[in-house]
């Protein structure tokens, strides 16, 4: 517990630093950091700012319970950013504004679709970030015997120093930090799983190889033990390949519209430098993303090893507990379980009576009750342990958590207060602002942000649809957001009226359907009652291609853009070439 | 972000350009989907009888193997826009 106080300290004390150094001058430097970010610095800021507390904590455990079917995650979570740098993030950059919804009421000069954008992009941030604030929450009262609403309010005032003083600068410099803090909590304990379990030191190579000291692969292992305690086979799924296939689209098309993932390539100088950047963001979240199904896998096999058939033997009296067991020729549950029981991660039922822990899975074939529940969070925290580590490597992790967590909000803080002050502020209703003005504005809808998401996170438990971040804001940025972009650059005849159409054909039913089923009538629905068998978390992809057609439909049968808008597309097409042109550029000129 | 000078010999190439990094997309989107949705998908069955070290091919591609296919995109990617970039002259 000590040695988590100190890296929580120890790491906030470093963000605020940075903080103080990285303070915003201009609205140039609060929304897009000056554009003086470096790619490479600029990858790193992304994956801090991608990869959440749910990627850090959960994803592991996730896959290790999903076995193969957890790989529409690491897909989806990574194939995204091929699409961003093929398809949006240089042009995006050569647009050379400040937010997202710049770009879609520019390009489609119109404030109607200014503000249908914004809405879509406030809906999604804030559905996000609750998760990142209750996450906050969570590793305080667990860890560090802090109340849940005190440790958001922690995360809150932390969140604020940088968010409101630095802008994006403040926000770019920390998520630095905060990577590096997130990605050596991570791979460490990795490291030496890895080596315990297969001899072999890169968890990559580990997660194929063989058993230390046996004559069978550890897949091939982990698969045959899973099966024969009753569970799914590791190697494959019950989901249909359709469904499959649904689900990784609509994670990576989502992960392309994601606005708080876009507005990072605009603060590179230059368009070769958003693609560059976008290469770089990859490398440094395939770190992690390659590592957490093989920390998946060793965990699970660990966990039914060390757990399953051992004698229980409660936290309190440890010692002497495990100590009667062994020497009655028994084997005791192992130290970790006990530590673990306490922050209530870990939990056993003695359903039967007999003292055992049973892991078994829903078609056990000797017909025993599960009695062992694992919270998905355990794989990453209870690993150093498990793999014996120093103490001080417990703590770590929880400090990389916190960094996961913290960083992702403030890059989702910088999406609300943005598309508050600019968007809806200064191009909307207040059209003659000074930058001044604006400057103070956006500090301002920051801080107001941060209290927001604060409260969001508090009442996260009451509010049903913060759970479901996956469906609602990866399917929300896949059908309605990643489709304008994308036909505003490719197609130049794509025009106000489909852009309008095409975003609201991919918001109402996108949300209609994920509501009935998650939280609606339908929540007890079965997947016969799926539309095409196609899950609530897939249902993104398949709407995205119906609002890809309705917008291409509505804009052939309408008028096209004017000459500006198009020559306007040919510019951002070609890197350098970006001029102003009168209607698009009349609000805002481009930011070189 | 200075216009080329009107010399005829470094005035960007824009016509040409653009149907070329049209082609480098779709070719390079190809192999985003064959890595992902082919080989950690579609063809996950087929593939998962051939092994690599101790995992099934199709179950390491989509939980690995596609991964490091990304990366090598982007970056391919980057390096063939700079060439077609100077190829066409165009300057960033």
């Amino acid at each position: 517990m000590d040695w988590t106080l100190i890296w929580v300290l120890a790491t906030f004390g470093l963000y605020i630093g940075i903080a103080l150094w990285a303070r915003a001058g201009s609205t140039n430097d609060f929304y897009v950091a000056g554009h003086g970010v470096h790619p490479v610095v600029n990858g790193m800021a992304t994956a801090a700012d991608w990869m959440s507390a749910a990627s850090f904590l959960s994803m592991a455990g996730l896959i290790a319970g999903m076995g193969y079917g957890g790989s529409v995650y690491l897909m989806g979570w990574t194939g995204g950013y091929v699409l961003l740098a093929l398809l949006l993030a240089p042009f995006l950059r050569e647009f050379g504004k400040f937010t997202v919804p710049d770009f879609v009421g520019d390009r489609y000069y119109s404030g109607t679709a200014r503000v249908v954008a914004v809405i879509c992009a406030l809906f999604v941030s804030f559905t996000y970030i609750a998760g990142q604030m209750s996450g906050v929450g969570i590793a305080f009262s667990r860890f560090l015997g802090v109340d849940f609403n005190t440790g958001i309010l922690f995360g809150m005032a932390i969140v604020f120093v940088y968010a409101v003083l630095g802008g994006m600068k403040g926000v770019t410099y920390t998520q630095v930090a905060q990577y590096v803090v997130l990605i050596f909590a991570y791979t460490v304990p990795a490291i030496f799983i890895s080596l315990m379990l297969t001899s072999n030191p890169v968890p990559q190579l580990g997660f194929i190889g063989n058993l230390r000291g046996e004559d069978i692969s550890m897949l091939q292992k982990l698969d045959e033990t899973v099966k024969g305690l009753g569970f799914e086979s590791y190697l494959s799924s019950t989901k249909t390949s359709f469904d499959i296939f649904c689900i990784t689209a609509a994670l990576m098309f989502g992960t392309a519209g994601l606005p708080h993932v876009i507005i990072r390539f605009f603060t590179v100088p230059r368009a070769s430098d958003a693609r560059l950047s976008a290469g770089w963001a990859l490398v440094f979240i395939a770190l992690l993303y390659t590592i957490a199904p093989a920390v998946g896998a060793f965990a699970r096999h660990n966990i039914i090893a060390s757990v399953n058939e051992t004698t229980y033997v409660p936290a309190a009296g440890y010692a002497q507990g495990s100590q009667l067991v062994s020497e009655a020729g028994g084997t005791p549950s192992p130290a970790w379980f006990a530590n673990w029981e306490t922050t209530g991660l870990v939990a056993f039922d003695d359903r039967n009576g007999d003292g055992q822990m049973q892991i078994r899975g829903p078609a056990a074939p000797d017909g025993l009750e599960n009695e062992v529940t694992i919270n998905n969070d355990i794989y990453v925290l209870a690993n150093p342990e498990i793999a014996q580590l120093p103490e001080w490597v417990i703590g770590l992790v929880v400090a990389g958590g916190l960094a996961a967590a913290l960083s992702t909000a403030a890059g989702l803080l910088m999406v609300i207060s943005s598309a508050i002050s600019h968007d809806l502020c200064r191009r909307t209703f207040f059209k003659g602002m000074t930058d001044k003005t604006e400057l103070r504005v956006a500090r301002g809808a920051a801080a107001a942000a941060v209290i927001a998401a604060g409260f969001m996170g508090i009442y996260s438990a009451d509010l049903a649809f913060v759970a479901q971040v996956v469906a609602f804001a990866f399917g929300l940025a896949a059908a309605s957001l990643f489709p304008v972009i994308l036909l505003g650059i490719f197609w130049k005849r794509m025009n106000r009226e489909g852009a309008i159409a095409s975003m609201l054909t991919g918001l109402i039913p996108t949300f209609a359907y994920i509501w009935y089923f998650k939280l609606g009538a339908g929540k007890a629905a079965t997947s016969e009652d799926w539309f095409l068998g196609v899950s609530p978390e897939g249902i993104g992809f398949v709407v995205m291609t119906g609002s890809i057609v309705v917008g291409v439909a509505v804009s052939l049968v309408t008028r096209p853009p004017p000459q500006d808008i198009q020559d306007l597309v040919e510019d951002i097409r070609i890197p350098g070439s970006r001029r102003s042109h009168g209607i698009a550029d009349s609000g805002m000129a481009p930011v070189d | 972000m200075a216009d080329a000078p009107e010399s005829s010999d470094r005035t960007p190439d824009r016509k040409g350009y653009w149907p070329e990094v049209i082609r480098l997309t779709l070719t390079l989107l190809a192999v985003w989907f064959l890595v992902s949705f082919g080989a950690g998908i579609l063809l996950r069955e087929f593939l998962d009888q051939f092994h690599i070290g101790g995992a099934p091919l199709g179950f390491w591609f989509a939980q690995n193997g596609s991964i490091y296919v990304f990366v090598a995109l982007i970056f391919c990617y980057c390096a063939a826009m700079n060439r077609l970039e100077k190829k066409y002259r165009i300057e960033d």
